[in-house]
């Protein structure tokens, strides 16, 4: 049986998603041999590869970097998920979203450091004005809320996409 | 005087109920299940989250059952795909109006609006985020309010009005700048009214009312109580 393609990717979120994708216990043995994980943070991979089958994104489009590898992703994936609440909602992340960007970097890099009191550039991506879920950019096939997604909802999904069902109705769902 | 028997159906199920009931309460007292919000027992409905609402035949007209007064022969719908959707919607608008940021609140997991996303299975909204600037009073030496995740519903409103009769809250501006306000808008510390009765933070249904001193998923509200204490009371206003 061809494995199906599946990639994970963090973008502004704490990686609990991640967390709680690897809690699944036993689940986890039989799902890694249906699956080929091509890509995420688990995996060494440096490019996001063409035709993968399912991705699961954690954490919300708060950079320019994460809005392009998020489009990129959109085009050479069948099927993304939105995981968690900050890939579905804004979550913690889009707490930020009523301060201006440069207020908010001016008051953590300067007025609350000890030392080195400067606004990074250098090798970090431009933040932009807002932290936004996943959906206000791409098409998404299935958002998985929660903080993070119980392992057992993930494991529900993932499974069912690998016997070829895609559920997204009947399963329990809960914000937080 | 003996109240007057009304007939209805609800669902197609006929149904015996009294008089000056509303729909929602003639349901209820048959075991009908109808999704509310800003509804809690014992105070005056005023129909604010629109979650309750119903088909009543010969209308196209949707009715809020928490506000609408029975009258013999109706024939009520409880669900149907257009509620469905319908009462969707209004949830979705709740969480995109405000931030309603789960992971980081007190009530989370005993929390009204959480769980009746829920029951609905919404598990995204077809609405742009709104992400407000609003603020929190921390004014009060027990509670906190947190505009961030008030949805308006009025239960502090009319708990402080109707049960405590000290009538501090209100709801000042209109629509979407709509905001609950204590005295004549100051600070709830600063409210001369305030008996720190704690009513209106056990009515709320979200963590936008809260005890201090709680952590993140602790506050657990007690409403029941509400309602025990109106029952309680041998005059019903």
């Amino acid at each position: 049986m061809k494995k199906v393609k599946v990639a994970t990717v963090w973008l502004d979120g704490c990686s609990g998603c991640h967390m709680s994708l690897l809690d699944m216990d036993a689940a986890i043995i039989s799902l890694a041999q249906k699956i080929d994980l091509v890509y995420g943070p688990l995996v060494d991979t440096q490019e996001f590869p063409e035709g993968v089958d399912v991705t699961l994104v954690e954490g919300a489009v708060s950079s320019q970097d994460d809005l392009n590898k998020l489009q990129k992703i959109r085009q050479r994936t069948h099927l993304l998920i939105s995981l968690g609440d900050c890939a579905v909602t804004g979550n913690v992340p889009a707490m930020r979203n009523s301060i201006p960007v440069n207020k908010l970097l001016q008051r953590i890099y300067v007025e609350g450091a000890q030392e080195g009191k400067i606004v990074p550039t250098d090798g970090v991506p431009a933040l932009l004005k807002q932290a936004r879920p996943l959906r206000e950019f791409v098409k998404v096939d299935i958002c998985l809320p929660g903080c993070p997604p119980p392992a057992k909802t993930i494991a529900t999904v993932i499974s069912d996409l690998v016997d070829g069902r895609k559920r997204e109705t009947g399963l329990a769902v809960k914000f937080g | 005087m003996p109240q007057k028997k009304l007939s209805i159906r609800i669902d197609g199920e006929l149904i015996s109920a009294v008089e000056g009931q509303t729909i929602l309460q003639a349901a209820k007292a048959n075991g009908k299940y109808i999704p509310t919000l800003c509804d809690l027992e014992g105070l005056t409905p005023v129909g604010a989250c629109r979650l309750c609402i119903v088909e009543v035949s010969g209308t196209d007209r949707l009715f809020p059952a928490c506000t609408t007064p029975i009258q013999d022969g109706m024939s009520v719908t409880t669900t149907s795909k257009r509620l469905t959707q319908d009462r969707r919607i209004s949830l979705e608008l709740l969480l995109v109006e405000r931030n309603h940021v789960c992971a980081v609140c007190v009530s989370n997991g005993h929390c009204e609006l959480q769980s009746m996303a829920s029951a609905m299975g919404i598990s995204t909204v077809r609405f742009v985020y709104n992400y407000p600037k609003l603020g929190v009073d921390l004014s009060h030496p027990r509670f906190v309010l947190d505009h961030n995740r008030c949805i308006l519903c009025t239960r502090c409103v009319r708990v402080c009005a109707e049960l405590e009769g000290a009538h501090v809250w209100e709801v000042t501006s209109r629509g979407i700048h709509s905001r609950i306000v204590s005295d004549l808008n100051q600070k709830w510390g600063e409210s001369r009214g305030c008996t720190s009765c704690g009513k209106c933070v056990q009515a709320c249904p979200t963590g936008a009312l809260a005890e201090k001193g709680w952590a993140v998923e602790e506050m657990v509200k007690k409403n029941d109580k509400i309602s025990a204490l109106v029952h309680r009371r041998e005059v019903q206003v």
